[in-house]
């Protein structure tokens, strides 16, 4: 059985940007009232189930992506951003990207 | 830029490389709720910005060293954590109640959500990666003993120890024991005592010779 066991060196409160704006929208929307802090622990918990049953390891490093992944689920659920809507804006800022030079800003437009 | 050539995947100036998939779905995601008008930039800023650098354990700390240096307040934080919380300007969440547990001789406190990651974020920010593993969620139920000699803390056999599961609405910060040898100590000198880990549970405070340890290094 692994051991729960700290790292000696201090963590960092998000380690790449994009777990920090996951969280923030999780909350922005637990805020304006679109779910509840219940609804949300529960699917955040669902998710992390269904992750482990995967095969996850569920080290808490793989924390966030079982977030997003609860934050994408209960966004469809609601209706507030379907998955093929979230699918296609992705391609949308992929193109975006590749379409940039680099250094310029990335921009809709730019696709 | 004509894609003619052998090296033009190496010519990074024509385009910018996309970031990650999975951040490529967060950007996606953030930019249709701006979009809609479901969610605020200024609001998603202003989140990020509370939880990287304004909340954290140094609020828990002044909360426990007031606990153990002041009885009325410490009698506050029993009756209505909430507002003994708030006293400092600490305001949760709303729907979030926070419930102060005090370790002593004969019971020791542990905080755990087996359910995913409920944590006291007003008093000590967002939870370390351990806390969020399945290990530590699971054995914290079935062996809280365990887990608390694998950080060190090995307790008495008589000394009970009570887990604490978390929940979206019920948030539990552990008081720890107030160490031996600190008499007359200020609370400000008690804060530099007080451990993240020991407001969760999983270890005591420090002893006011592991301070001079620190100093050492």
């Amino acid at each position: 059985m692994t051991t729960v066991s700290e790292p000696a060196f201090c963590e960092p409160v998000f380690e790449e940007p994009w777990q920090a704006q996951a969280f923030a929208l999780a909350n922005a929307l637990i805020d304006k009232g679109f779910f509840s802090a219940e609804e949300w622990a529960q699917a955040l918990g669902a998710e992390i189930r269904r992750a482990q049953a995967a095969g996850d390891p569920d080290t808490g490093e793989t924390y966030y992506n079982h977030w997003l992944a609860a934050l994408e689920r209960l966004c469809a659920d609601k209706g507030l951003a379907l998955g093929a809507e979230v699918a296609r804006r992705a391609e949308e800022w992929r193109d975006a990207y590749l379409a940039t030079p680099h250094g310029k800003p990335v921009s809709l437009r730019n696709r | 830029m004509p894609h003619d050539g052998p090296d033009h995947d190496h010519d990074h100036r024509d385009h910018t490389e996309p970031p990650s998939d999975v951040a490529l779905r967060v950007k996606s995601l953030e930019s249709l709720l701006i979009e809609k008008g479901l969610v605020d930039p200024a609001t998603l800023d202003a989140l990020v910005d509370r939880y990287e650098h304004h909340v954290g354990p140094q609020n828990g700390k002044k909360v426990v060293a007031r606990a153990w240096t002041d009885p009325d307040y410490r009698q506050w934080l029993q009756d209505d954590a909430n507002a003994a919380i708030g006293d400092f300007g600490f305001k949760g969440r709303q729907g979030e109640h926070m419930v102060c547990v005090e370790n002593g001789p004969k019971a020791h406190n542990l905080v755990v959500c087996t359910l995913c990651s409920c944590y006291p974020w007003t008093v000590l920010g967002l939870p370390p990666v351990w806390y969020k593993s399945a290990p530590y969620r699971s054995r914290a139920v079935a062996d809280p003993r365990g887990v608390l000699a694998e950080f060190g803390t090995v307790l008495d056999p008589d000394v009970e120890i009570r887990v604490w599961d978390s929940t979206s609405e019920m948030r539990y910060l552990v008081i720890p024991e107030r160490p031996a040898g600190t008499e007359g100590w200020t609370a400000e000198q008690l804060e530099r005592l007080v451990t993240r880990n020991s407001m969760i549970g999983v270890e005591k405070a420090k002893a006011p010779a592991d301070l001079a340890k620190d100093a050492a290094e």
